[in-house]
């Protein structure tokens, strides 16, 4: 039923849980890692490549906070015809605080999550979004408060 | 407040970390500090919450997570905070936000739900706003991913 998760060893599936719950923040963090796990270093730093170019590992690095950098976050969705969905989304992939950019079911196609420096730009981003051929509607959805951003999928 | 340096090195750091021995090397190097000079600024970056996460993000369809849905349910002001809360301690919700309800978009709840297929997420979701009391809800399946990247900051 977990597909390709079937796959992964023991070993594996430790490592992946370890990485994205408790990556040390160190000079050498993967000879922390592999202390813990009591392999070496170079085994951990191999098998980690491994799972990132098998795509089970996305990414490896530091998440910062936006706000507390100063920056404006929003999350959007735009109702766009059919025969445009494939443009409208590749105008809106262009933007590079555009993060993240889905095709969902229901009326409003592509939802997409934007950074940007204040809100003004913030604001000519979405207008120049709102205005592509294609797009009916534009609804800007941003936070008011955030209870939970913490991706994490620990591994049995 | 960030200096300069700090600055530098959160542009720099919103890269993937080098799978070596020493990831922290080659951004020591281009900003002329030492790595332990970055480990220790990384350390004050994480206290004052800038950093909100060191580590790996897995590719959660790669480990079978198929079905992944927006939920927006509709929750009554006086209880958006426990209802927030109560549905963030859920391993399932990745995402959970307070949204504004918007002009003929009733929506103000909104959290990721992850699950191996649709039925089990729909189940998930179901019983999730059943503790939380919640009737008026909708799933947005997502249906392709278009981009999903991490924001380059830069700093004017």
């Amino acid at each position: 039923m977990n597909g390709k998760q079937e796959s992964l060893s023991t070993f594996d599936k430790t490592l992946l849980n370890l990485v994205q719950t408790d990556f040390p923040l160190a000079e050498r963090p993967f000879a922390v890692l592999a202390e813990r796990l009591k392999v070496d270093e170079a085994l951990v730093i191999c098998r980690l490549a491994e799972l990132k170019a098998a795509g089970f590992i996305r990414r490896i690095g530091l998440f910062f906070d936006s706000r507390q950098l100063g920056f404006v976050s929003t999350l959007a969705a735009v109702e766009v015809d059919e025969a445009r969905r494939q443009t409208v989304a590749e105008a809106i992939n262009a933007f590079p605080g555009v993060t993240h950019n889905y095709e969902r079911e229901g009326e409003f196609a592509l939802w997409f999550t934007l950074i940007s420096a204040n809100e003004e730009e913030e604001r000519a981003v979405l207008e120049s979004i709102a205005a592509l051929p294609g797009v009916k509607r534009l609804i800007n959805l941003p936070a008011s408060r955030r209870f939970k951003a913490d991706v994490c999928f620990w591994l049995e | 407040m960030l200096d300069a340096l700090d600055k530098r090195l959160i542009t720099a750091l919103s890269r993937d970390l080098p799978l070596t021995s020493q990831p922290y090397q080659q951004v020591a190097q281009e900003l002329g500090i030492s790595m332990a000079e970055v480990i220790n600024r990384l350390q004050k970056l994480r206290q004052k919450g800038v950093l909100r996460k060191l580590g790996a993000v897995v590719g959660h369809r790669q480990l079978g997570y198929k079905a992944n849905a927006l939920v927006a349910g509709i929750v009554p002001e006086t209880r958006l905070e426990t209802v927030g809360q109560q549905l963030a301690r859920h391993p399932a919700v990745t995402h959970c936000y307070a949204r504004p309800a918007q002009p003929g978009w009733p929506y103000n709840l909104y959290f990721m739900l992850h699950a191996f297929n649709r039925q089990l997420c729909q189940a998930m979701a179901d019983e999730l706003m059943l503790a939380a009391g919640i009737c008026q809800y909708r799933l947005f399946f997502s249906t392709k991913e278009w981009k999903k990247t991490t924001m380059i900051y830069t700093f004017k």
